[in-house]
């Protein structure tokens, strides 16, 4: 099969990239070693649209963190997923942490952050009314968000597929060659052929640049782990609260969730270059993100976890701590868009803009497609809608009047949207992504057997062959005696 | 708006009881609103015996004890939504619910009987680091699909928590070829019935660890195993006892929790021992009109206990129907827990109850010939020696309409004292 254009990686940054070159009428391919979209970094961050304050002024990471900032909103929308334009707070506890803020404050300013305060104790205490009483002060960011990482990646792939691109799920890369023009990428599917690539990798970019000798950066799996409480915390926290930053990052942070969950997380532990599946949870980890947050919200407990997990940063190794978005030095039809680590998600549609430009500059052979659809159909969300739109649904498809999901009242009809959307789920985890089935606080204890029973049943497969997250990742054995 | 005298939110055996009782006492128009496929709630993945020894005085598998109770409904003419989700209740004891037949529907209640049963702890909430593969379920999860999908989950298996699901998968899991390497319990004791432990571990030579607990899981996408460790008395994880045990499954029986989300909803008080409503001696809420009952009240372990329960649910809600004042009294006695026990249920007593009450309790450890006695004030009301109390087990006793119309103090402490 024959490309113009690979994309290594959908991750967020991958989908995106996809769907702003699916802009142009040409070929596109996009490649995922797992089985579903955003299975990596992607779905396991803080979820957080960072204002821009934290990169060094003049850095790639300051300019897309501020551009992702503003655009986030228009994507969120035109792609119809769930962002919530709330704000954050960098809490300071003592004199020189009020010396920080207005560190950040300068910096932010230098960044282009718009209408950033120093706010007072009394201001603090009136938006966070559980915030502890050592807090003294706070930088207020009313830019600042949160989205759901992993809808904005499967929103934009979906929406790129209805531009044409190809997905391949289950296809991780395993060799490049460059021949005749042409990139040889050998997949776990079978041989693409493309003209340019792009490596959107994430904790895997170095090793998919080594094919083609590019051996310029080296990324490190950065794990942090998170915990996430029940909705009924949800009126804990009204803001995005950080701690003061430190070198390894900007430290553990409080957060309600664009659903209304409460995320806590995540420590920062640097790993080996060779254990970037490591997505275990640690006592100690836990530990530490339990007592960061005690300083916080001192009554906020851990009593209503619904469940915990890692995720892991793609942290370049090297002084210039800085993305690496830009053509290979080994070869410049090869697009490196590397070490995506925070503020990534932010960023990541202005980085899909930003590798729009580098691509047509390199490639001008390629026009602007005349019929691009930006926009991707809202997927149906019953506990959203009124009485009256609800009737009116179930009337014209019974299945949205079938719930599955208690915890989360999601209904027949909505999973098997998601089963058969551009791109759709194939697994457990793929249905609770899209639909948020089993994200709810029993974790799929009721209806976990019926997404099997319903995958397997769209699928037209038994039920034993339907997985949780892919490959291995069976749920059922054979059948019983 | 459909208009019911009685809208029972549940059929399962809670939910049935309360109608069927409620019915019997002569209330017309009773609707019973349940989730699932059929009438019969967990029972009907329940194919062990075991079932309505108390109740019945004979012994039935999970199906038959429900079939019991179908058969009477269908013989009455109480209504039935089957695969009814209901997803809020309106002030004005306005039920709405929804299904693909109907749509949505909202129902006006005279009298509410929750029902609604409770919901297995999942693994999320035990905070057991490690991996995330697949694999790692609830006992109850892994019953339905042997039981009910006919399909195995698993064929080397660990189980944490002796909860009675837990046992009973054990054996369930091993008559179907599976191997379980062990169960353990993080308690120095196990929170199931003793005939499981009996039946369903010792019977089948499956070790049970007391004092022991999953502290990691591994495998990135099917189980892998897990490392155990054993606790100490505060139950952390002793540094050296540590073990790897491979297994492909781990199914989690450590508690039940009742699913009250409509219950809060709704406003009603919710006792934070029970996780269920706060009621008085006729199952009434705090909110007026709306009962509960069952496991969605408390954590039963015996579904004799739950019927009976039930019935006093379903009496109360048709003396609230058809009594023409139904303006509540407000003059209670406080049931309380005392030394040695975690919770009294019903948690309030009308003074003028005419009938007696039993209150039903659970223990906070393991106790030998202990002493049950019910006090108010200073003043002993009941009082019985006991050779074995322990947590797993329901106890109940039995106050008079008399003693309780003559309370001087306003409170009745039960305790367990050694």
């Amino acid at each position: 099969m024959q490309f113009d254009v690979a994309v290594i990686g959908a991750g967020v940054c991958g989908a995106l990239i996809t769907r702003e070159l699916s802009k142009l009428d040409m070929k596109i391919v996009l490649l995922e070693k797992f089985s579903d979209i955003s299975m990596g970094t992607s779905k396991a961050n803080s979820a957080i649209v960072h204002a821009g304050f934290d990169a060094k002024t003049g850095s790639l990471k300051a300019k897309l963190n501020v551009q992702g900032a503003s655009l986030m909103a228009y994507y969120c929308n035109k792609l119809s997923v769930p962002y919530k334009n709330i704000g954050s707070l960098v809490v300071a506890y003592s004199w020189a942490d009020m010396t920080t803020l207005d560190m950040l404050f300068e910096r932010g300013f230098e960044n282009g952050v718009p209408n950033m305060e120093i706010i007072s104790q009394e201001r603090l205490r009136e938006m966070e009314p559980y915030i502890s009483e050592k807090a003294i002060g706070a930088l207020w960011a009313p830019t600042a968000g949160i989205v759901s990482p992993y809808e904005l990646a499967i929103a934009a792939t979906e929406n790129a597929v209805l531009n044409g691109a190809r997905v391949k799920r289950n296809s991780g890369v395993m060799d490049i060659e460059f021949k005749d023009d042409l990139f040889f990428i050998t997949t776990a599917s079978g041989v693409i052929k493309a003209k340019y690539v792009i490596n959107c990798a994430g904790v895997f970019a170095d090793k998919i640049a080594n094919m083609i000798g590019d051996t310029s950066f080296k990324i490190i799996p950065r794990k942090g782990e998170y915990y996430l409480l029940d909705k009924t915390e949800g009126k804990m926290v009204n803001h995005v609260l950080f701690h003061c930053p430190s070198k390894m990052g900007k430290g553990i942070l409080v957060t309600p969730t664009a659903h209304g969950n409460v995320l806590m997380g995540p420590t920062a532990i640097d790993l080996d270059f060779d254990s970037k599946l490591d997505v275990d949870t640690t006592i100690d980890g836990l530990n530490e993100v339990k007592r960061a947050v005690r300083d916080v919200i001192p009554s906020l407990t851990t009593r209503n976890v619904i469940t915990s997990f890692a995720g892991l940063r793609a942290h370049i190794d090297s002084e210039n701590d800085d993305f690496v978005i830009g053509k290979s030095s080994a070869n410049e039809k090869f697009i490196n868009v590397a070490g995506i680590e925070s503020p990534g998600l932010t960023a990541a549609p202005a980085i899909a803009r930003y590798v729009g430009n580098i691509f047509r500059e390199l490639a001008p052979q390629y026009e602007r497609k005349e019929n691009f659809t930006a926009t991707r159909p809202a997927p149906v969300r019953v506990n959203e809608l009124s009485d009256e739109e609800r009737r009116a649904l179930i009337e014209k498809d019974p299945r949205y009047g079938r719930i599955i999901c208690r915890c989360e009242g999601i209904t027949e009809g909505e999973i098997v949207d998601a089963i058969k959307a551009p791109c759709g789920a194939r697994d457990v985890d793929g249905v609770k992504r899209r639909t948020r089935a089993g994200m709810g606080r029993c974790q799929s204890g009721f209806c976990g057997s019926k997404v099997v029973e319903i995958l397997a049943r769209e699928l037209g497969v038994p039920m034993n062959q339907i997985t949780k997250h892919g490959n291995n990742s069976m749920i059922l054995f054979g059948k019983t005696k | 708006m459909l208009k019911y005298d009685l809208v029972v939110i549940g059929g399962g055996p809670a939910g049935m009881a309360a109608a069927l009782k409620a019915h019997e006492c002569g209330v017309k128009k009773i609707i019973i609103l349940e989730r699932a496929e059929t009438l019969g709630g967990i029972l009907e993945q329940c194919i062990h015996t075991g079932f309505g020894l108390h109740y019945f005085g004979e012994e039935l598998s999970g199906p038959e004890y429900a079939a019991r109770f179908i058969e009477k409904v269908r013989e009455t003419d109480i209504e039935v939504k089957v695969d009814t989700m209901v997803t809020e209740i309106r002030t004005g004891n306005i039920v709405v619910a929804t299904n693909n037949t109907d749509g949505l529907i909202e129902i006006s209640a005279t009298a509410i009987v929750l029902a609604m049963g409770c919901r297995e702890r999942p693994r999320g909430a035990l905070d057991i680091p490690g991996s995330r593969a697949s694999g790692i379920m609830t006992a109850g999860t892994a019953q339905k699909y042997v039981n009910i999908d006919g399909y195995m989950p698993g064929k080397k298996i660990v189980i944490l928590g002796s909860g009675d699901i837990g046992l009973i998968m054990a054996r369930r899991m091993t008559l179907e070829g599976a191997k379980v390497e062990m169960v353990c319990e993080l308690m120095p004791y196990s929170g199931g019935l003793t005939r499981n432990i009996v039946q369903c571990l010792e019977d089948m030579n499956i070790p049970l660890k007391l004092s022991c607990t999953v502290i990691k899981t591994h495998g990135i996408e099917r189980l892998e195993g897990v490392t155990i460790a054993n606790v100490d008395e505060n139950r952390n994880p002793i540094p050296g006892t540590e073990q790897f045990v491979e297994c492909d499954t781990l199914l989690l029986s450590v508690g039940l929790i009742p699913e009250n989300e409509l219950t809060r909803m709704a406003g009603i008080v919710i006792d934070p021992v029970t996780n269920g409503a706060v009621v008085d001696e006729n199952r009434q809420t705090t909110r007026p009109g709306v009962f509960a009952c069952g496991n969605v009240l408390q954590v039963h372990d015996l579904v004799d206990y739950v019927t009976l329960e039930s019935q006093i649910a379903g009496e109360g809600a048709a003396k609230y129907i058809l009594s023409k004042n139904r303006r509540r009294s407000y003059k209670y006695a406080a049931a309380k827990a005392g030394t040695g026990v975690r919770y009294v249920v019903p948690q309030n007593i009308n003074l003028d109850t005419e009938s007696d009450v039993k209150l039903y309790f659970r223990v906070r450890d393991v106790y030998r010939n202990a002493k049950i006695t019910v006090k108010s004030g200073d003043k002993v009301i009941y009082s019985k020696k006991k050779p074995k109390l322990c947590p797993g087990e329901m106890e109940y006793v039995v106050v008079k309409a008399e003693d309780i119309r003559a309370l001087d103090v306003k409170e009745l402490v039960v305790s367990a004292e050694v």
